[in-house]
């Protein structure tokens, strides 16, 4: 599904990634997890790319438009399945069809009573799930998602995790929280320096094992 | 056996030479690039001066000025409803002009990465409103396209490029998550255009105001606008209707916030070419005569080839363009310096920093009604009173832009945090504030640059010897090829000037943060 050959990346001659060798079948759930600055966000893009058209994306400052709300934020998922006239006169008044459809993934995310408030006075949970939101509402197979519940409490985070693992096949998330990344995904891909140091499925391990590589 | 004497020489030594580029380093004040240029710019404003004719031609300007005053100070509504009606056709000329010019400039900004539209939309600019409303009323006669397109062309190329500046720099986040999921367009109006949307109101608001002053201003040239008006009750000397009608004018711009209100300005838009309609037809054959004979040079429409051409332009050289050209640059650079000098003295009067709110209360109102006039109306009233010469022209530019900047340094300079115990008065200003806002003031002014000089251009129309009085006699001629060659000239020059001050200011690092 997304394959990584010896993959390179640095910034302004600073090496960001090196190395990177990385197979992600169909079906899988990945999490790639490590300190911040040890290249999450940068593997995370590069995987992006090798799909952009495939792939639903939770970028990590969440790509809102501040000043529409959350309904229009989420329905921006779909603009893709409707012709133009109909996306301008959503715009301008929301329509009862993606309403309706907008409200019933809200209801999924408990943010159902923030419909038509502008995202930017939101809180950050609230955004974030704005995000999520819209990935949902975008569908697909794949979902890359970069630490998609580090504004979220332990409650809606197990909720989100659960429903994005739910509606995505395949799925590969950035995030820190070792222990929500074992219950939720097969397959650990620990980062340390921008190099792969840790990879193994999730079957036989243990929290603390990886708490003592990789714990806060 | 080495003696004391010659062991220490060596330390002695290091120690005067420290010294002596210790004391090299503290003698060494250098003067900032922004001085430099600054003085420049004073230094060729005074060289200006003697060749500017800057003297007053009238009899007895005085009782003239205490006149117009009286006028103003006792204005008679009596007889109101032309002014009316010509305030309702300034109001619509400049919505539709406005509203035709922000649409264009739009679709023209999605492309503006395009250098063919780029150029296309600076020689549009560089050419100002007045000058296109002459050449329109050349094809359409007083048809309201000739209104029309006169501010909405102009106006669309300026349009374009801020709009294209205003897209330019908003942020990308939403956009870049989508993009690969969503239609181009359907992208664009959901994930840029909604936070993006203020900037554009709020500049699109302030060309409007703009526009209400270019409606006004296009009377002049016989558009059924207030300047029409007011340029006839001047020469009949009817200066309480002066009054009155500059009254109205300032009562619309001050009211703006009142009438113009988003949910109305459909019906606005709509009520608008009623208002502007009136009986001229076009005439075809006028359009196709401007552009098959008028325009065409001279010797080229009689039957001469290229080598007849060159006697012809070079006379129009020497005759006309080269003291135009002269004579505009001179104006320009008198007024630039003086408009430094009036924002420089305007700022502290109504900056917090400086007075109390009573007292910037009375400075606001002075500058809101100097920058409201429009610099053409003031030469205008200033060229009956002192004749013509460079003085109404220096003194009504470097009054409004001075105005102007005065008002967006003196805001600029309220957010600046002095400390504590921070000097007052004119150390204050000196100190604390003036080498805080100077680079803005100086963005601001070197901004206004290439405006002062295409109103210098426009001034010529009132009888100063610039480039517009050389073009608007040549319209009066009827010697449109000449008119052309003149305004196509003006246009690079404006240009020129642009391009310059852009690389001061880029030199200068100068940017403005409004």
């Amino acid at each position: 599904m997304l394959h990584l050959k010896s993959a390179d990346v640095s910034y302004k001659d600073t090496p960001a990634l090196s190395q990177i060798t990385l197979d992600i079948p169909r079906g899988q759930k990945v999490a790639l997890i490590g300190r911040s600055g040890a290249g999450k966000s940068t593997l995370l893009n590069l995987l992006y790319l090798q799909r952009p058209k495939d792939i639903a994306l939770v970028p990590q400052d969440y790509g809102l438009v501040s000043s529409l709300s959350v309904f229009h934020n989420v329905y921006m998922g779909q603009l893709k399945q409707h012709p133009l006239w109909y996306n301008l006169l959503n715009l301008i008044k929301p329509l009862e069809k993606p309403v309706e459809q907008v409200k019933q993934i809200l209801h999924l995310i408990q943010l159902t009573d923030k419909l038509f408030e502008p995202t930017g006075q939101l809180s950050g949970g609230q955004q974030q799930r704005t995000a999520i939101g819209r990935a949902i509402m975008q569908g697909g197979e794949i979902l890359c998602a970069d630490e998609p519940v580090s504004s979220l409490d332990e409650q809606q985070s197990k909720l989100v995790m659960a429903l994005l693992c739910k509606r995505f096949e395949t799925v590969v998330v950035a995030m820190h929280d070792v222990a929500l990344a074992i219950a939720h995904c097969d397959r650990i891909v620990g980062l340390e320096d921008g190099r792969v140091t840790f990879d193994a499925v999730t079957d036989n391990l243990q929290c603390a094992d990886l708490l003592e590589i990789f714990g806060e | 056996m080495r003696s004391p004497t010659t062991f220490n020489a060596p330390t002695c030594l290091r120690f005067l030479v420290s010294d002596v580029s210790l004391h090299h380093n503290i003698t060494r004040f250098g003067r900032s690039p922004r001085w430099k240029v600054s003085w420049l710019f004073v230094l060729i404003a005074l060289l200006c001066l003697p060749f500017a004719d800057l003297g007053i031609n009238t009899y007895d300007p005085m009782s003239e000025l205490t006149l117009v005053f009286e006028g103003l100070l006792q204005p008679s509504f009596a007889d109101i409803e032309q002014p009316l009606e010509a305030l309702l056709q300034t109001i619509a000329f400049a919505l539709l002009g406005v509203a035709f010019g922000s649409l264009l400039g739009f679709l023209l900004a999605q492309c503006f990465h395009l250098t063919i539209i780029r150029v296309l939309c600076a020689a549009v600019r560089a050419v100002h409103e007045l000058f296109w409303a002459l050449i329109f009323l050349q094809i359409f006669g007083l048809h309201p396209l000739t209104g029309l397109l006169a501010i909405g062309l102009p106006y669309a190329a300026t349009f374009a490029k801020v709009y294209a500046e205003i897209l330019e720099e908003g942020h990308r986040r939403a956009w870049e998550t989508i993009r690969h999921h969503a239609p181009t367009r359907a992208a664009f109006f959901y994930a840029r255009l909604p936070d993006l949307w203020p900037h554009f109101v709020t500049y699109t608001r302030y060309r409007l105001e703009c526009g209400l002053r270019s409606s006004a201003v296009l009377g002049f040239v016989g558009l059924p606008t207030l300047g029409y008006y007011l340029s006839t009750a001047f020469m009949e000397g009817h200066y309480a209707q002066v009054g009155a009608l500059l009254i109205l004018f300032y009562g619309l711009i001050a009211s703006m916030n009142y009438w113009l209100r988003p949910r109305l300005l459909p019906l606005y838009l709509l009520a608008s070419p009623f208002v502007i309609a009136n009986d001229n037809n076009i005439v075809f054959d006028n359009v196709r005569r401007f552009f098959t004979e008028d325009i065409v040079p001279s010797p080229l429409r009689h039957g001469g080839d290229l080598a007849d051409l060159w006697p012809w332009l070079s006379e129009l050289f020497t005759n006309e363009v080269l003291p135009g050209i002269v004579n505009t640059l001179l104006l320009t650079q008198i007024a630039l310096v003086f408009t430094g000098i009036i924002a420089l003295i305007g700022f502290p009067l109504v900056s917090g920093l400086f007075f109390n709110r009573f007292g910037r209360s009375f400075a606001h109102l002075f500058l809101v009604i100097i920058r409201s006039t429009p610099e053409y109306i003031f030469a205008f009233i200033l060229l009956i009173f002192w004749g013509p010469s460079m003085l109404p022209a220096v003194v009504a530019l470097a009054l409004h832009n001075g105005a102007i900047i005065a008002h967006l340094v003196g805001r600029y300079s309220e957010a600046l945090r002095l400390r504590a115990d921070a000097s007052s008065g004119i150390n204050r200003y000196c100190y604390e504030v003036l080498p805080n806002v100077y680079n803005q003031f100086l963005a601001f002014l070197f901004y206004r640059w290439e405006i002062i000089q295409r109103e210098s251009a426009i001034l010529g129309i009132l009888g100063i010897t610039t480039l517009g009085f050389y073009i608007d006699s040549a319209i009066q001629d009827i010697r449109l090829d000449r008119a052309m060659v003149l305004i196509v000239i003006t246009a690079g020059l404006n240009i020129f000037t642009d391009v310059l001050s852009r690389f001061i200011r880029s030199h200068l690092k100068l940017t403005t943060t409004m």
